[in-house]
């Protein structure tokens, strides 16, 4: 059974807007998704009737406060089969879990000698923070290459694997929409003796997460792009990963006692949230994931197959050559994100005529320099859809391209 | 369709698709780049600078239309002239762009020609870094070609 888009789309304002008296075609889902009525009701219902600071004081309102905030934990946790809620650290968005990873488990464990793996295809968030960590501590890092059709070349894997710490990897291209196989890559991180972190975000609001049947020891995203607010990121690791990490950030709520001469750290999770966290938004995001859980995760990816299909059957049709779409053109490999190049016309001057039609699409480097000089360009335009996109945003961007044709 | 006309004006994409004085040029020529770091747009110019006069100037690199035909426009309107007069003009340009205030001090009689067709980018705030890039570019050759 298909998903019900329409009645989708009417629990979305935005998707309500017009500008210029026409419908807006929100194409940048990759980048930051809509926010149904729910996670907004449930943000502003939570700061007009309940709102209370959590994890400190003991009045009702902050116990009520605290048992909220610890439920939104306890829905996420679910959400990914952690196995336990205390695996669920909140942070302010997937690249400061990444930046926690390096700068906790990393700091701790690389040094000279030392090296971790990571892939061509990583957003600028799972390339600097080890960048800038390699800088000080004076590791080597390693890359996966990629083969011709905008995979993950395997061919050399485990010889790249000998003798690393940690394979960190994208689950799914923010700018190909090529979908890893985080399975074996994670097995064979394992068989290396190495940890596998794996960056979700483009994965984890799009299809199911099962991070134990995954084998990952370490996940980050973000709320954003999976419907909640922004301000909350996640990162999940394995238990034991997490008690054996040092502190990242120091402050309040992470300590256990706090002396002249020191301090001990509280429990998992808490050691990792210093400071008051952002508590409206994580209750937007247990509201968020409600609402993907009562459309259904495998629902939401066969709809994005369906209208990968659709798009990727339009626009070859439509402009045959005129169009190079960078990334798998299988649709059951990638993801419902399109970057192309449309016939030599540079991609702000197609995203700045496609917003003529209200059709929202991102032109840049999407955060991956490495990757586009791969490609072999300086930058891409890219749509990108998700459970509420429908056919006629498609239909309006093929449309919309026909005006950069006219004009360029 | 009008709004869009007034950002991509004929003369604007007739510098896009035959650029002037694009390429490199040996030294002792200065090479200075830019880059946009948000969008990726790179670019380099090529200054001869002698007697206090840009002798010959060239650019390489690559970018959107408004990017590229501003810097074939400039690169026109530059050579040739003292580097008072291209501070001058470039001060002009970016008066045109509503990033610098006219304050009276820059010589009336400057004539932007073409490059008065970049106006209606002015409508599109994110695309003013666009056309600015090979300005400020210029701007540092020319620093550093004087010291």
């Amino acid at each position: 059974m298909s998903l019900d888009v329409a009645a989708i789309r009417r629990e979305f304002p935005m998707l309500a807007k017009h500008i210029n008296g026409k419908p807006v075609h929100y194409l940048d889902s990759a980048n930051s998704s809509h926010k149904p009525n729910c996670v907004i009701d449930a943000m502003s219902t939570f700061m007009r009737e309940a709102y209370a600071p959590i994890g400190r004081s003991s009045y009702t309102l902050a116990a009520e406060a605290s048992a909220a905030y610890e439920a939104a934990r306890t829905k996420v946790a679910k959400f990914i089969n952690a196995r336990s809620s205390c695996e669920v650290v909140f942070t302010k968005n997937a690249t400061e879990s990444l930046n926690l990873v390096a700068q906790s488990w990393g700091r701790a464990n690389l040094g000279k000698g030392d090296a971790i793996l990571l892939t061509h295809m990583e957003h600028h968030a799972n390339i600097v923070p080890w960048q800038m960590l390699a800088k000080e501590n004076g590791f080597e890092i390693r890359w996966v290459p990629l083969t011709k059709d905008f995979q993950l070349d395997l061919s050399s894997l485990d010889q790249l694997l000998r003798g690393v710490k940690a394979f960190s990897f994208t689950s799914m291209s923010n700018v190909l929409g090529t979908i890893n196989p985080t399975r074996e890559l994670c097995a064979a991180a394992h068989a290396a003796g190495a940890i596998a972190i794996v960056d979700g975000c483009q994965s984890v609001p799009h299809m199911a997460t099962d991070v134990q049947a995954m084998g990952a020891d370490m996940l980050a995203f973000s709320s954003h792009k999976m419907c909640g607010p922004t301000g909350v990121g996640v990162l999940w690791a394995r238990e034991e990963l997490l008690e054996a990490m040092p502190p990242f950030l120091g402050g309040g709520g992470m300590i256990s006692e706090v002396s002249l001469d020191g301090f001990t750290y509280a429990e998992l999770p808490h050691k990792f949230e210093a400071g008051t966290p952002p508590i409206a938004e994580v209750i937007g995001l247990g509201a968020a994931v409600d609402f993907l859980n009562g459309i259904g995760m495998s629902e939401v990816r066969r709809h994005e197959i369906e209208l990968t299909n659709y798009a990727y059957n339009a626009l070859t049709k439509r402009y045959g050559d005129d169009i190079t779409i960078h990334g798998p053109t299988n649709p059951e490999l990638r993801g419902a994100t399109f970057s192309f190049a449309f016939r030599d016309v540079h991609p702000h001057d197609v995203s700045q005529v496609l917003d003529q039609h209200n059709v929202c699409v991102r032109a840049g480097h999407h955060c991956a320099k490495p990757l586009m000089r791969l490609i072999g360009a300086n930058a891409t335009a890219r749509a990108s859809m998700y459970l509420y996109s429908n056919e006629a945003d498609v239909d309006a961007l093929v449309e919309a391209l026909g005006d950069v044709s006219s004009i360029f | 369709m009008s709004n869009l006309e007034d950002l991509y004006r004929e003369v604007i994409l007739d510098h896009y698709r035959t650029p002037r004085n694009k390429g490199e040029l040996p030294p002792p020529a200065t090479c200075t780049e830019g880059t946009n770091p948000l969008c990726g747009d790179e670019i380099k110019i090529f200054l001869n600078v002698a007697d206090g006069i840009v002798q010959d100037v060239r650019f390489s690199g690559h970018g959107c239309s408004i990017s590229q035909a501003s810097a074939s426009m400039m690169t026109a309107i530059v050579k040739g002239k003292s580097l008072a007069d291209v501070r001058a003009v470039a001060r002009r340009f970016k008066q045109l762009m509503t990033i610098e205030e006219d304050d009276g001090t820059t010589p009336t009689d400057i004539r932007l020609g073409d490059i008065e067709a970049l106006q209606g980018v002015v409508k599109y705030p994110v695309r003013i870094k666009c056309a600015v890039l090979g300005w400020n570019t210029l701007l540092e050759g020319l620093n550093s070609a004087e010291s």
